[in-house]
């Protein structure tokens, strides 16, 4: 089906697939340690400036 | 609501949440159509046969790795002249995407070079510009991690961003400029495509796809960004508190 150079075009297609997957799930990862962390740290108490200026608004 | 109003990370998180899903759909589908278009459709190149393929895939590479960069310089200039919040965190999220592409349009290039050139590489104009495009990526990405005030690597990285502008018309025509064993442009030239519609349709198809990836990735990474610098700023403020 791919010809004499069936090799060459899954090699290019498998790095481009293997790249965007290790990109996509290297960004997932990343954005649930920074959820946790942040989770963390609101547990905790800590609040931003901005955070408290709109509760202080509310209340 | 106006455009500008969205430049509040707040706003911005919000507003990425609903979007990110759909664009991921399309995108997704968008894929679908297009390699089934690449892999079933679309036919075999009269002069490099099957081979042809790796055309889908290579192109809208070379063609994002540009168009990343030139989001990182529209970004660059927002952070500069406007110091607008969110600039500085899609530049700095559009790096490493704009690498990963970069390296695949040389890796899938060479991947077609070597049948149809009968080489994996050559120092020609074009094949070089790319390459110094994808060290521009990787100098900008250490530059931003090596300075630990995001303010003072946001302006070093917006200024090295914009000195690098000048690669990509260099990119774009080389072919033309000098000679070069890479085709000349063939999809957008004076004179129209040269490109048959049945190979043309699936590489837009493919274009547009990718540019979806990059958006759905770009999106996601900047949000990350804005999480951490959120904790930065409540850990700063702990260590206040604590002293």
């Amino acid at each position: 089906m791919l010809g004499t150079h069936a090799g060459f075009i899954l090699a290019a297609y498998g790095i481009a697939l293997m790249v965007i997957a290790v990109l996509f799930v290297w960004i997932l990862v990343d954005g649930r340690a920074q959820r946790r962390q942040l989770a963390d740290l609101e547990a905790r108490g800590v609040r931003r400036r901005s955070a408290r200026t709109t509760d202080g608004e509310k209340a | 609501m106006r455009l500008i109003d969205y430049a509040n990370p707040t706003r911005f998180l919000g507003l990425t949440d609903k979007l990110l899903p759909w664009i991921a759909g399309a995108t997704a589908v968008l894929f679908a159509v297009g390699l089934w278009l690449v892999f079933f459709v679309a036919p075999a190149d009269y002069q490099q046969g099957e081979t042809v393929k790796i055309m889908y895939i290579h192109v809208p590479f070379s063609w994002l790795s540009m168009f990343c960069y030139m989001t990182m310089a529209g970004s660059a200039f927002g952070t500069l002249v406007w110091r607008h919040p969110l600039a500085d965190v899609s530049a700095k999220c559009a790096a490493p995407i704009g690498a990963a592409f970069t390296f695949l349009a040389l890796a899938t290039g060479s991947l077609w070079g070597k049948p149809m050139w009968g080489t994996w590489w050559v120092w020609d104009a074009r094949l070089t510009s790319v390459l110094v495009l994808f060290i521009m990526y990787l100098g900008l990405i250490a530059l931003q991690e090596t300075i630990e005030d995001p303010a003072r690597a946001a302006k070093a990285g917006a200024i090295l961003t914009l000195v690098g502008v000048v690669n990509i018309p260099i990119i774009k025509f080389s072919v033309d400029w000098w000679n070069t064993l890479h085709q000349p442009s063939s999809v957008f030239r004076a004179g129209g495509s040269t490109i048959a519609a049945s190979m043309l349709v699936p590489l837009l198809v493919m274009a547009v796809a990718f540019t979806g990836l990059f958006l759905v990735l770009h999106l996601m990474s900047m949000r990350n960004e804005i999480l951490r610098r959120r904790i930065r700023a409540m850990r700063m403020i702990e260590a206040a508190g604590a002293e």
